[in-house]
């Protein structure tokens, strides 16, 4: 339960550049899960170098997201320029497929950076676990955890705020709503679309930098899995809907973690051959073995991804349907 | 010097001309309307003025060539449009749809006060306030529009089809309020399919035919041209 909701945040984080890119330009920006790529491995190197010095371990995570955001904000920036502006006007699929092409550039660019090795995060910050009962065996959540939560619950709402607070948060939902009205109202759209991408980019830095210090270990092809799920919890809670893509991230970590964890147990092959005909060689050759076992826990992004697609297109949240496709 | 002048103005869409080289001067303080039938570059031309139409030729306002500018660098010199089918801001509220007509300002008591001014021109939106546009009727709708427009307070204002879709008496109470701000001294181009609504309320009057000014002349007076009693006034 509190890995899920750990990963669910860091999910809603990435989600929430999915669903803010998606409400102001209708595009999906599949090149965003490289972007936290990105940040991880920023991260990771800034770390790497630290870590001799001796310095508080949580200084050195600090500066290690430090220079994984503006890192970000420049590969948003960058891409948004020179992918997707000059297909601003074309048809909706042309910037679509420039977005997986800029997703494959940016990988094989970490490639050449960073190598093709799984690397691995120096453990730098001493895990602490804290109980919730008395007993060693109760739930527990970590120090990491507490504070990978505390961060993401803090920048979804930096996020609202400045969304509906501020003047740029203002022209951002006008902008989303009628661009064209949006410029006559002197509001300079391309300003706010390249201030969208680098917003963003930042959360996706912060994310990609969290990720790193959670599992320990980062690759050049991380992103692809995670923006993945990022994109079917955005889908989950309504694409192009704020509250929508904190709501997806935060069930789909859950769902990932409890469906990691119990649907194995109700699948196991011993349990099954009480029900069902066929199972009991297995059963007896290796009684631990399930159906679905933890491993499967990659799948069930994508089974709700499906389940909402047929059942419910517009999201848990969403209101608008039709012809965005 | 005219505030608004255009020289031979030139609009493509692909390889159609929509607009093929018309002369159109508006002077300051002025109320001048731009009418004919559907498809003969009326819009075009507003969108033309306001820089979401790429348009070939000069257009100088205030003494300044901005044909190619930017839309918001156009709407920052103080050029604001009502747009064709209102564009209000759906899922913003009256509120802040105003809020948006003033984007470009950020003197705030003045704000506040052209907020209320434009309650008093229109008590329904104040009545609605906190409600978000796209849920307002389409008069409701068009009324923020203008109020929306007159929040940037615009040196020249251009109204596209303020009464399509209106029912009888809304468009009466929008017209009402287009000479009010007329009075005022608000520089207006008006373009209107509404022929005689449109005539009556301004000083000077263009016809647009197929992309091509084909009259121009006193608003009065061509309310009685045979031509256009014929063509535009249904006589």
């Amino acid at each position: 339960m509190v890995n899920g909701l750990t990963l669910g945040c860091v999910y809603a984080v990435v989600a929430l550049g999915y669903t803010m890119v998606y409400g102001i330009v209708q595009l999906i920006n599949f090149a965003h899960g490289e972007v936290v790529m990105i940040g991880c491995m920023v991260a990771f190197s800034v770390i790497v170098a630290l870590a001799p010095t001796g310095l508080p371990p949580f200084v050195i995570v600090g500066a290690g997201i430090a220079a994984a955001v503006p890192a970000c904000m420049a590969v948003g920036f960058a891409v948004e320029r020179i992918a997707y502006r000059p297909l601003r006007n074309a048809p909706r699929l042309a910037p679509l497929i420039t977005a997986i092409g800029v997703s494959i550039v940016l990988q094989h660019l970490a490639l050449l950076v960073w190598s093709r090795n799984i690397i691995a995060f120096p453990q730098i910050i001493e895990l602490k676990l804290f109980h919730f009962g008395s007993s060693e065996t109760s739930a527990a959540i970590s120090n990491i955890q507490i504070a990978i939560i505390a961060t993401s619950v803090a920048m979804m709402a930096g996020l609202l705020l400045l969304v509906y607070r501020t003047r740029l948060g203002i022209a951002m939902r006008a902008t989303s709503q009628n661009p064209q009205v949006a410029g006559l109202m002197g509001i300079d759209v391309n300003r706010v679309i390249s201030a969208t991408f680098v917003i963003g980019a930042s959360l996706g830095a912060v994310a990609g930098a969290m990720v790193g210090t959670y599992y320990g270990i980062a690759h050049y092809q991380m992103g692809f899995l995670l923006g993945l799920k990022a994109f079917s919890a955005a889908v989950l809670g309504g694409i192009g809907n704020l509250a929508g893509a904190v709501l997806g991230g935060i069930l789909m970590g859950l769902i990932e973690a409890l469906g990691a964890g119990y649907v194995g147990d109700f699948t196991n092959v011993c349990l099954l051959d009480r029900f069902l005909p066929g199972f009991s060689a297995v059963c007896e050759a290796s009684p631990e073995s399930s159906l679905f076992g933890s491993n499967y826990k990659d799948v069930y992004a994508f089974i709700v991804l499906i389940l909402v697609l047929v059942f419910r297109p517009s999201g848990l949240l969403g209101e608008r349907v039709g012809d965005r496709a | 010097m005219s505030l608004l002048a255009l020289e031979n103005v030139e609009v493509h869409y692909g390889g159609i001309r929509a607009v093929k080289g018309i002369d159109l001067v508006v002077e300051q303080g002025e109320l001048v309307c731009l009418i004919g039938a559907n498809g003969a570059g009326k819009t075009t031309t507003l969108r033309a003025i306001t820089g979401l139409a790429h348009a070939g030729g000069r257009i100088v306002y205030d003494g300044e060539d901005i044909a190619g500018a930017k839309p918001h660098e156009i709407a920052r010199k103080g050029i604001a449009l009502v747009p064709e089918g209102r564009g209000v801001f759906p899922q913003l509220t009256i509120e802040e749809n105003l809020a948006m007509g003033a984007y470009t300002r950020s003197d705030r008591q003045a704000i506040a006060a052209d907020v209320d001014r434009v309650f008093t021109l229109f008590p329904r939106l104040k009545e609605r306030r906190r409600q978000t546009a796209g849920t307002m009727s389409g008069g409701e709708q068009q009324m923020l529009a203008i109020g929306r427009a007159l929040m940037s307070r615009p040196r020249l204002l251009l109204l596209d089809e303020p009464s399509m879709g209106l029912a009888p008496l809304m468009v009466e109470r929008i017209f009402e309020v287009i000479r009010l701000i007329a009075s005022e001294g608000v520089t207006m181009l008006l373009v209107e399919q509404n022929a005689r609504l449109a005539l009556e309320a301004s000083r000077r009057a263009y016809v647009l035919e197929s992309g091509l000014v084909t009259l121009s002349g006193e608003a009065s007076a061509l309310l009685h041209d045979p031509q256009v009693r014929q063509a535009y006034l249904g006589e």
